[in-house]
């Protein structure tokens, strides 16, 4: 008997470099950000946005569950490398990198919790499962 | 002369006293970490009356609760402070979650509006804290968003930091996943249900309001 595999509707990515969102304020960049993902879209966001933006995502996502049908709110997870496993000039180099260009070396990963069942993470591996 | 001397004195000791009087320690973490059990633990341990209802449905606190006095005494140390108790931060709320707890359509979708508003208020109260405890449930993974993401936003305020590994009754916990986890700040591992090693709890309590 074959099993029936259900497939994703409309699923899609959406790659956002850091110079795109670099210039824009706190509530541009969330806002960018939510747009992307109530498109049923997972965003890669090349950066990480700091832990007010953070903060911020949540509120506003929590402001959007409760007035957009069916958004059931995000998935959110940071993938970036681990400063304790480097070497001492690998680590100055990525401080040096971090304060001229900002923190790129990190990946943000974002998308919409009823497309994503769980980003489940370790310190090593990264696993993001679909529904 | 000594009418100056007075009043600077009032005014550098009182405005001391003022603060440590009005020291506010906020409650945060994921939802069912224990926030509210360890809250009535304290309570009940030094005020004689609880804070709020606990119970195994997530989001059970869905609204900022607030002590206006704790007052601890231990081992002839005294905290006094005001205690706030935050509804579990979380980036997803599904009222269906809630249904699975045997409860009808309709109270789902209002416990689930009520916990999205309450998460709001919860980040919202984050600047007005002065230390805050992050309660953890020691069972769970450690390394999720919402765990960086809390201790991130206290550590960019500059705001004290204890993180508590709740639930060391269960079988499947392990604090020493959350101390690897966070490995910069104080962690005390207990069970906040059955009362266990809350004098180690204390003492890492002391500690974090030294650092306000």
């Amino acid at each position: 008997m074959v099993k029936k595999i259900k497939k994703l509707k409309g699923l899609g990515l959406q790659v956002i470099p850091f110079s795109e969102v670099q210039e824009l304020s706190i509530s541009q960049r969330v806002k960018k950000i939510l747009n992307i993902v109530l498109g049923n879209r997972i965003v890669i966001l090349h950066g990480r946005l700091r832990p007010e933006e953070e903060a911020r995502l949540i509120e506003d996502t929590m402001a959007l569950v409760d007035h957009v049908k069916n958004f059931k709110g995000i998935e959110l997870a940071v993938i970036e490398p681990n400063p304790r496993s480097m070497g001492f000039f690998l680590k100055m180099k990525h401080g040096i990198a971090r304060k001229l260009v900002g923190n790129n070396t990190a990946l943000t990963i974002i998308g919409p919790a009823t497309v994503i069942k769980e980003i489940k993470r370790d310190p090593k591996k990264l696993e993001l499962m679909l529904r | 002369m000594f009418k100056l001397l007075k009043k600077f004195s009032a005014r550098v000791f009182g405005g001391l006293f003022r603060k440590r009087e009005s020291l506010k320690i906020g409650f945060y973490g994921p939802p069912n970490g224990g926030k509210t059990t360890l809250a009535n633990r304290i309570c009940k341990d030094w005020t004689g009356e609880e804070i709020g209802t606990v119970s195994g449905v997530p989001h059970e606190t869905r609204k900022v609760q607030i002590k206006e006095k704790v007052e601890i005494d231990y081992k002839g140390k005294i905290l006094t402070f005001k205690m706030i108790d935050t509804p579990g931060i979380a980036t997803k709320i599904d009222y269906e979650n809630f249904l699975k707890f045997g409860m009808k359509k309709r109270n789902a979708k209002k416990r689930a509006k009520e916990a999205t508003q309450g998460i709001i208020e919860a980040i919202q109260w984050l600047d007005d804290m002065d230390a805050v405890i992050v309660v953890l449930d020691s069972t769970q993974n450690p390394y999720s968003q919402v765990n960086i993401t809390i201790i991130g936003n206290l550590v960019a305020r500059k705001i004290p930091v204890l993180v508590v590994g709740n639930k060391i009754d269960l079988k499947k916990a392990d604090v020493k996943k959350i101390v690897n986890a966070f490995p910069e700040y104080d962690v005390v591992g207990i069970s906040a249900k059955e009362g266990k090693r809350m004098d180690d709890f204390y003492e890492s309590l002391f500690a974090l309001s030294k650092k306000v």
